[in-house]
């Protein structure tokens, strides 16, 4: 039998420790939480960051390129060269299981781009429909990204990185303008939204241009792709996906499907497990710094407690005699060590919400390490493990003590003064 | 919340035939082991203390009067011999048995008084009617009822540290009293007091006795002590006298 409600009147008539050292043993479990607290937002604002950082690349996606066989097929030797054509695009669309998006690339990496009398020898990228989604490319308000008509009809539209816009029209609204490539006039339709980006082949996408891949194709006269863009609808299904891939690829070209050299292959989920399993890692680590931190604090809690229980032996001994339940007299000890854990708990809780808002007002546009970093962020995970570290700290703390306590010999305390 | 167990009342007492005594201890030892020696607080005492009886215990400094009081109070368990309080064995009681024997039969005065400072004479009162799980409305009228009985009806708010020496000790018996305990115990109640607030704490316990409590005191005082109707002398951890006056 607990009886709860007996244990806190209890504790609401047992005497008050010195208003200095309470302030003391609170300002240490404070300093605690706000060490922990700060740490793990910390933590949560760069995998924020970071997740959103790799989703500028596109979410679950696979790049593969041409590449060589390594591995003889049905007599055929190995050292041949598998390239990919547009064609491809579609069929694989169709075929494969599990696939959300298929996109082929040709890249042209030398283009001379000319507005007015600037010219950039830029990246243009011929890219399908698809290219859009998978790769993350966000029209900026007043723009779009090319269309199926654009597709169908080849039209001589063009999709900009907003580096490259700004290079080529300062500040300008390069929608509607004519850009030439290579001498033929384009239309811009739209400036990427700017993004942040980690991972990239061939460049950043804020510095290249996006065409049709049929236009690409007619202006260049290529039909090999540069390389195959897909994307699993789960990121559990992208291995399902590349060996479905091979396998249509390696019937139509004769390869060995296992030949992984035949189509060398940057599977981003992979990365991004790794990346994942790495920022958990860095918050495990952040975590037990600040626990320890906030540790040091609970050691506090715990030597005023047994301070307390010195102090108040002889009180524990009356009530003792007076008929109490060791548990009417551990309890009580047990709610007051609680109480200044958690009233230290919120005011370093209040702390990390004003530190946090306070960096959130602080300008890091422009840095780029800042940038990447993120800002620390607050959310319900950290505040339930930041709980659950005080709660777990502070009944650590006091139940040692008050079991002491419950040592108490009554006529022992009773005999001497 | 269950209600504080009223122990035979003192009108009840007097009808009831009373087959067994309160207080029955036979062959009781109490050897302190302090490493090196032995210290033999009492040794081999036999006492039986009836319903209703008023009892002193003297003896010089040393004797083993609190050491007796301790284990008639249930804080301490003897080294040999059998102690029976209203009949049931004490010896194989657990912890939690313990304190409820405390708390609902006996009721402890100390010399020291022993009240705790930080709250206020109404709730030191109410304490031992807190442990004994006494609804509130029940407990604010015993409270109500005790104060007035030891005449201290308006000093409920004060601290204990705001009341002379007699009155904390009225308190404390107040407090003794709460639960209805069927007997209660008192160390030199009038140790650390005056003559005067001593012998009228004396008058107080002889009040309550005449109301059907049982009570013993321990005491220096052989004056104090000619006011009680059985006196109990303890030398050297036995009992060398055992004397009923009329
Ligand atoms: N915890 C203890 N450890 C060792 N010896 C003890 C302990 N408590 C009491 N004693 C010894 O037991 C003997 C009896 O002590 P007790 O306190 O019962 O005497 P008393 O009759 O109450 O004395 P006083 O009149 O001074 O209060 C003493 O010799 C004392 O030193
Ligand atoms: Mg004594």
């Amino acid at each position: 039998m607990f009886k709860p409600w007996l244990v806190f009147q209890l504790f609401l008539r047992s005497s008050r420790v010195q208003k200095k050292r309470a302030f003391l043993t609170v300002a240490a479990i404070a300093w605690g939480s706000l060490s922990l607290v700060l740490l793990l937002a910390f933590g949560e604002g760069m995998k924020r960051q970071l997740t959103r950082a790799q989703a500028g690349l596109g979410t679950d996606i696979a790049i593969m390129w041409p590449g060589e066989t390594t591995l003889p097929w049905e007599g055929l030797p190995a050292g041949r060269p598998i390239r990919p054509r547009l064609e491809d695009v579609e069929m694989l669309a169709e075929r494969v299981e599990h696939v959300s998006g298929v996109s082929g690339e040709m890249t042209n990496y030398r283009a001379p781009l000319t507005y007015g009398r600037t010219t950039i020898n830029g990246r243009v990228t011929g890219a399908s429909l698809a290219y859009g989604e998978l790769r993350n490319h966000l029209a900026a308000s007043g723009g779009r990204f090319l269309n199926i008509l654009d597709e169908k009809l080849r039209r001589r539209v063009i999709f900009l990185g907003w580096t490259l816009a700004e290079d080529l029209y300062g500040e300008e609204d390069p929608v509607g303008r004519t850009l030439l490539v290579d001498d033929v006039p384009y239309t811009v339709v739209g400036v990427m939204e700017e993004k942040l980006q980690m991972g990239a082949y061939g460049g950043p996408d804020e510095d290249h241009a996006v065409i049709p891949i049929t236009t690409f194709k007619t202006q260049f006269g290529r039909d090999f792709l540069s390389n195959l863009v897909v994307q699993a609808d789960r990121p559990e299904s992208m291995t399902a996906v590349l060996e479905g891939v091979r396998e249509v690829l390696a019937a139509k070209y004769g390869f060995d499907p296992e030949d992984e050299r035949a189509l060398p292959t940057w599977n981003t989920v992979e990365g991004a497990a790794i990346m994942g399993n790495m920022l958990l890692g860095i918050q495990l680590f952040l975590g037990i710094i600040g626990g320890l931190t906030l540790f040091v604090g609970g050691i506090g809690v715990a030597n005023i407690m047994y301070a307390v229980v010195k102090e108040r032996t002889k009180e524990i001994g009356v009530k003792m005699a007076l008929g109490a339940r060791s548990r009417w007299v551990t309890g009580p000890l047990v709610l007051e060590g609680l109480t200044y854990t958690l009233l230290g708990g919120v005011l370093g809780l209040i702390m990390a919400t004003g530190v946090v808002a306070l960096l959130e007002l602080l300008p890091t546009g422009g840095n780029e390490a800042l940038e990447f970093l993120g800002k620390p962020t607050l959310s319900l995970p950290i505040a339930i493990a930041t709980a659950a570290i005080l709660g777990l700290i502070g009944l650590l703390a006091a139940y040692f003590p008050a079991r002491r306590a419950s040592l108490v010999d009554p006529a022992e305390t009773l005999r001497y003064e | 919340m269950s209600e504080p167990q009223t122990p035979t009342g003192a009108a009840a007492r007097a009808t009831e035939p009373d087959t067994q005594p309160l207080i029955h201890m036979s062959g009781i030892s109490k050897i302190y082991d302090t490493g090196k020696i032995q210290v033999e607080a009492l040794l081999d005492i036999d006492l039986d203390v009836r319903n209703g009886e008023f009892l002193s215990i003297v003896g010089p400094s040393g004797s083993g009067k609190s050491t007796l009081m301790n284990l008639i109070g249930c804080l301490d368990t003897p080294t040999a011999g059998t102690y029976e309080l209203q009949g049931e064995p004490v010896s194989g009681m657990t912890r939690t048995e313990l304190a409820d024997v405390r708390n609902r039969r006996i009721g402890f005065v100390f010399q020291n008084f022993n009240l705790i400072p930080q709250i206020s004479t109404w709730e030191n009162v109410e304490m031992p009617l807190l442990f004994g799980r006494v609804g509130k409305k029940q407990r604010r009228e015993r409270v109500e009822e005790l104060l007035e009985k030891v005449g201290l009806a308006d000093r409920g708010e004060h601290k204990p540290t705001e009341l002379s020496g007699g009155q904390m000790q009225r308190v404390a018996i107040a407090r003794a009293l709460a639960m209805r305990p069927a007997l209660l115990l008192a160390d030199e109640p009038t140790g650390n007091l005056d003559s005067s607030s001593g012998g009228d704490i004396m008058t107080l316990f002889e009040e309550l006795w005449r109301q059907g409590h049982t009570m013993v005191v321990i005491t220096h005082d052989l004056a104090l002590a000619q006011r009680t109707k059985r006196r109990i002398e303890l030398h050297d951890g036995r009992i060398t006298q055992d004397s009923h006056s009329k």
